[in-house]
């Protein structure tokens, strides 16, 4: 399974901002709004408690959203 | 006055050892202080916490979340739910932000990079038995050094936060060096015995380190523990 992490809309994403700042002078040219989050994968044995995995340690809801995304 | 510290040690902390020194300073040999390791989960004995700065468990996930969760945490928040004083300074600000015992969430500096340099705090209108050696408005002195120090609540959380009276240290006008929202640079619980800051408090408790004005938060809780101020 992966969950999917991002910073919340709104919040300034440093990481994401110093990338795109960095851009023009790579010659990457008309790439806006970069934001970088992180996924992590994993196996359960049970996804019962994977929300609450999700909102305890894996993200912090005041900062972040998740995404659960399991296989097709 | 005689108080017993007690100094979280997770693996990846780094400023523990001048933690257990502030604390042996600030009690001028009326006290101890030991390290406690975070497995443990009796915190029974002592009188006061310090949650150090360093990287807790390599700061892997986000600052402070996994050692947010750590078995000594449980007894940390029991600890402050019966009124016991807990300090976390940089990392360990983080940490107490991530186990829910601090309002708010330290995201990285604006400027992505991490800062190591003496700054100015002025002393917010907090209540704090840290803060019983400090005056509203004074301004101190201590080394800011941190990656992760953009102090963040959401608008709604903010604005409780200010109402409520628990901003314990802003950067001093033009000096915030991170983007924190409101120049925080430090904050208390509602009731006022837990109290975290970005800076460096603990550096700054020797003159050969340039300032003396860290000693402050220490004296204050050895003096209200003592049931006087400092």
């Amino acid at each position: 399974m992966r969950v999917l992490i991002r910073p919340k809309e709104g919040i300034l994403d440093a990481q994401g901002k110093a990338v795109e700042t960095a851009l023009p002078a790579l010659g990457f040219e008309g790439i806006r709004e970069v934001r970088v989050g992180r996924i992590v994968e994993l196996e359960a044995d049970s996804t019962e408690r994977l929300e609450e995995l999700c909102e305890k340690l894996l993200a912090n809801p005041l900062i972040e959203d998740y995404e659960i995304v399991t296989p097709a | 006055m005689s108080v017993n510290w007690g100094v979280l040690q997770f693996p990846g902390s780094c400023d523990e050892r001048d933690a257990l020194n502030a604390c042996l300073l600030a009690t001028g040999g009326h006290g101890s202080a030991r390290l406690v390791w975070h497995e443990e989960t009796d915190l029974s004995g002592l009188d006061a916490i310090v949650v150090p700065g360093g990287f807790s468990y390599g700061d892997y996930l986000r600052a402070g979340a996994i050692a947010g969760l750590s078995p000594v945490m449980g007894a940390v928040a029991d600890f402050a739910a019966d009124g016991g004083p807990v300090l976390g300074i940089c990392n360990g600000f983080q940490v107490l932000c991530e186990a829910e015992l601090l309002p708010g969430a330290l995201l990285d500096n604006t400027g992505t990079r991490f800062i190591c340099r003496q700054g100015d705090l002025v002393v917010g209108d907090a209540e704090s038995p840290f803060l019983t050696g400090l005056t509203a408005g004074e301004t101190v002195s201590v080394p800011f050094k941190h990656q992760s120090g953009r102090f963040f609540a959401p608008p709604e959380l903010l604005a409780e936060i200010e109402a409520n009276r628990q901003v314990a240290f802003r950067y001093a006008p033009g000096q915030n060096p991170n983007g924190s929202l409101g120049d925080i640079a430090g904050v208390t619980n509602e009731a006022g015995n837990v109290l975290g800051l970005m800076p460096h408090p603990e550096h700054a408790v020797e003159s050969f380190t340039g300032s003396t004005d860290g000693l402050a938060l220490f004296r204050g809780v050895a003096g209200a523990i003592a049931g006087s101020p400092a």
